[in-house]
């Protein structure tokens, strides 16, 4: 049994809404797991589930293994920074860090040390006399991620707490939080709907639709291995580019082009996937884009225009490489990097 | 020059507004600092006298009512506990009840929350003979308790409690529970801090509810030594001079605690949090 256990666990809500459904999940000691998936898709219950804030409908959740499903949450010893960081706005930094050690009849001295401690690894030393008013919205975040990490807890819960800062902050705040959980080594379940920030964070990521993990591995592994159409589009940016076609007799045929020698036995209608990155200009195309718009990001640029059939696509190339709106381009699939789906299942099948 | 013209006008207004309200108690304290046949012969007075400390004085240690066995100092003692208690009593209950309304989860807590809400519509008065009786059964009569007890469950404290609890974000109890805070700790180490300008405020209004009862006190009342200043402003015996004065007194705790507090009131009542 690894550290965080979660066994065919299900959510119903008062209401009737079935926010989760079954889900097994293990996550090791010492790991960063992330959930991300569209809103609404489940991921804040999942994590509410673990931390003890909802009720477990069906199902068990294992922590170092201790069955918790009727532990209180003042007994799991589990920390969770909130997405508006619900500091306390009557306490000072101090005594925001230290409320929940006082709670746990630690001694002042003990207290204050781990408080100064975590204060100095967050460099948030200066404020503690400070009440969150008076703090900006990253110092904030900080005093929340110190709050969780003063006590010590068997594991951390994130629910979308860098959705509040503006785009320069939360990838700073991106990077300490990784650091930190490095540094801290503490097992942590990170909530997000930034594929982005997903990506960078997770040692592995569970990728949820309608309650459903569609897909857990590596950020690479999924990356490069969609198991299905959801995660295909929802994992990458700039998305999948997505075309409708038919396998018969190994060959695929999409609107203006023909792949041969697929390697999959499925027969019918199918989604074509290829990754914007995964395309290069070549003689013999198989695609033909004229371009409508082209992105200058620097290192890269994205490249979008519609095919013979109006389609919508984007093309990522090098940013040394001058394109011109206007232009017919002809690209070709690099390696075969291509990603089959079933239409009707939306499964991969190659 | 216009606008002086009607600036002017309008605070001639309100001046005479604030003559109105001024004068008359004015002149009842001016005319308490003079002796008894001096407003017997020439009537209310505009100017002070110099029988201040003498009346007052008298006043305060005078046994009065029809027994002569209750001072004026004894009256506002009685007062003061009384008020005193209303004021604690119905905080601390109205917190409580708040609480469990909002935090607990109580069946149909909406519904009984409007059911304690409606006894604003059922005054005292209109229930003050089975209140009476209830306490004549329980040998309350003529005592603190009873006198106090009867009028301390405050619907207007426990819907203001309420309304501000409502506007708690979840997310601090969630955070407080997982940071090991049971139910009675979330209510002392969260509700009560957060919410201290509203206790003061209605603290402070149920202290003048409570020093303002007259029915109550003088129906639960049969002994002079529970009289309260209300009630003898009424039954007191005395000369004119001795009773503007007490009248006059009787007007200070209320004032006093107004102005001392009326920083906190005025943030309770009007600005939550
Ligand atoms: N208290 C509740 N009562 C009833 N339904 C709820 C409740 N909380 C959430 N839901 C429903 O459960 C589903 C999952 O909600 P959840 O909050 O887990 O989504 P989420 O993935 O965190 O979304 P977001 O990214 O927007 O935060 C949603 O359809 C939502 O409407
Ligand atoms: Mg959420």
């Amino acid at each position: 049994m690894s550290f965080l256990d979660l066994k065919n666990v299900t959510k119903i809500y008062p209401n009737g809404t079935k926010a989760v459904h079954e889900t097994s999940l293990s996550v090791d000691e010492g790991e960063f797991m992330v959930f991300v998936g569209p809103s609404g898709c489940g991921k804040s219950t999942l994590l509410r589930m673990v931390a003890g804030l909802e009720d477990i409908t069906e199902g068990d959740i294992n922590l170092d293994g201790k069955l918790i499903n009727e532990v209180d949450p003042s007994e799991r010893d589990v920390a969770m920074v909130f997405q508006n960081y619900a500091l306390y706005p009557h306490m000072n930094v101090y005594n925001n860090l230290a409320y929940g050690l006082k709670n746990r009849g630690i001694d002042k001295e003990t207290i204050e040390q781990k408080v100064n401690d975590a204060a100095k690894l967050l460099q948030i030393s200066d404020y503690l006399q400070r009440k969150p008013s008076m703090l900006s919205g990253g110092q904030r975040q900080r005093v929340a991620m110190g709050r969780a990490i003063v006590r010590n807890p068997k594991i951390f819960l994130f629910d979308e707490p860098l959705s509040n800062l503006d785009a320069k902050l939360r990838i700073q705040m991106r990077l300490e939080i990784k650091k930190l959980q490095q540094k801290v080594g503490v097992t942590s379940i990170f909530v997000t709907h930034d594929q982005v920030e997903a990506m960078t964070l997770a040692d592995r990521l569970a990728v949820i639709n309608n309650g459903i993990i569609e897909q857990l591995g590596t950020p690479i592994e999924i990356y490069d291995n969609p198991k299905s159409l959801f995660v295909a589009g929802f994992i990458g940016s700039p998305q999948m580019n997505f075309l409708d076609g038919n396998i018969k007799n190994k060959t695929l045929s999409a609107e203006g082009f023909e792949i041969k020698d697929i390697d999959s036995d499925f027969e019918g209608e199918v989604k074509l996937g290829i990754r914007p990155e995964h395309l290069s200009q070549s003689e013999n195309s198989l695609i033909n884009l004229k371009v409508d718009l082209v992105e200058q990001l620097g290192s890269d640029n994205l490249v979008y225009g519609q095919l013979k059939d109006k389609k919508d696509f984007c093309y990522r190339c090098p940013g040394n490489l001058t394109i011109e709106k206007g232009a017919d381009l002809s690209l070709n699939i690099e390696n075969n990097k291509y990603y089959i789906f079933d239409k009707s299942t939306g499964k991969r099948v190659n | 020059m216009t606008r002086f013209i009607t600036s002017s006008f309008s605070h001639l207004i309100l001046l005479i507004g604030i003559l109105i309200m001024v004068v008359p108690v004015w002149m009842i304290f001016a005319s308490s600092t003079h002796t008894s046949s001096m407003i017997n012969m020439n009537g209310l007075q505009m100017f002070l006298g110099d029988s201040f400390y003498e009346n007052y004085l008298r006043v305060l240690l005078y046994q009065g009512g029809f027994f002569k066995e209750i001072t004026a100092f004894k009256m506002f003692f009685n007062s003061f506990i009384m008020a005193t208690g209303v004021a604690i009593l119905s905080v601390v209950t109205s917190l409580m009840a708040a609480y469990a309304l909002v935090y607990y989860r109580i069946k149909y807590a909406t519904l009984l929350f409007w059911i304690i809400f409606i006894t604003i519509l059922v005054p005292l008065e209109l229930r003050i003979f089975p209140t009476y009786s209830v306490m004549a059964e329980l040998n309350l009569v003529n005592s603190y308790f009873g006198l106090i007890v009867p009028i301390s469950a405050s619907a207007i404290a426990t819907l203001f409690f309420r309304q501000f609890y409502k506007t708690v974000p979840d997310e601090l109890l969630e955070s407080a529970k997982l940071d090991g805070a049971n139910t009675w700790r979330f209510f002392v180490d969260f509700l009560i801090p957060l919410s201290k300008t509203m206790i003061v405020a209605m603290l402070i209004f149920m202290f003048v509810f409570g020093y303002n009862q007259y029915l109550w006190p003088l129906l639960v009342t049969t002994s002079e030594q529970y009289w309260t200043v209300v009630m003898g402003l009424k039954m007191m015996s005395g000369s004119i001079v001795h009773r503007f004065a007490f009248v006059m007194m009787s007007m200070v705790p209320p004032i006093l605690i107004i102005i001392v507090l009326q920083k906190y009131f005025i943030k309770g009542v009007f600005q939550d949090k």
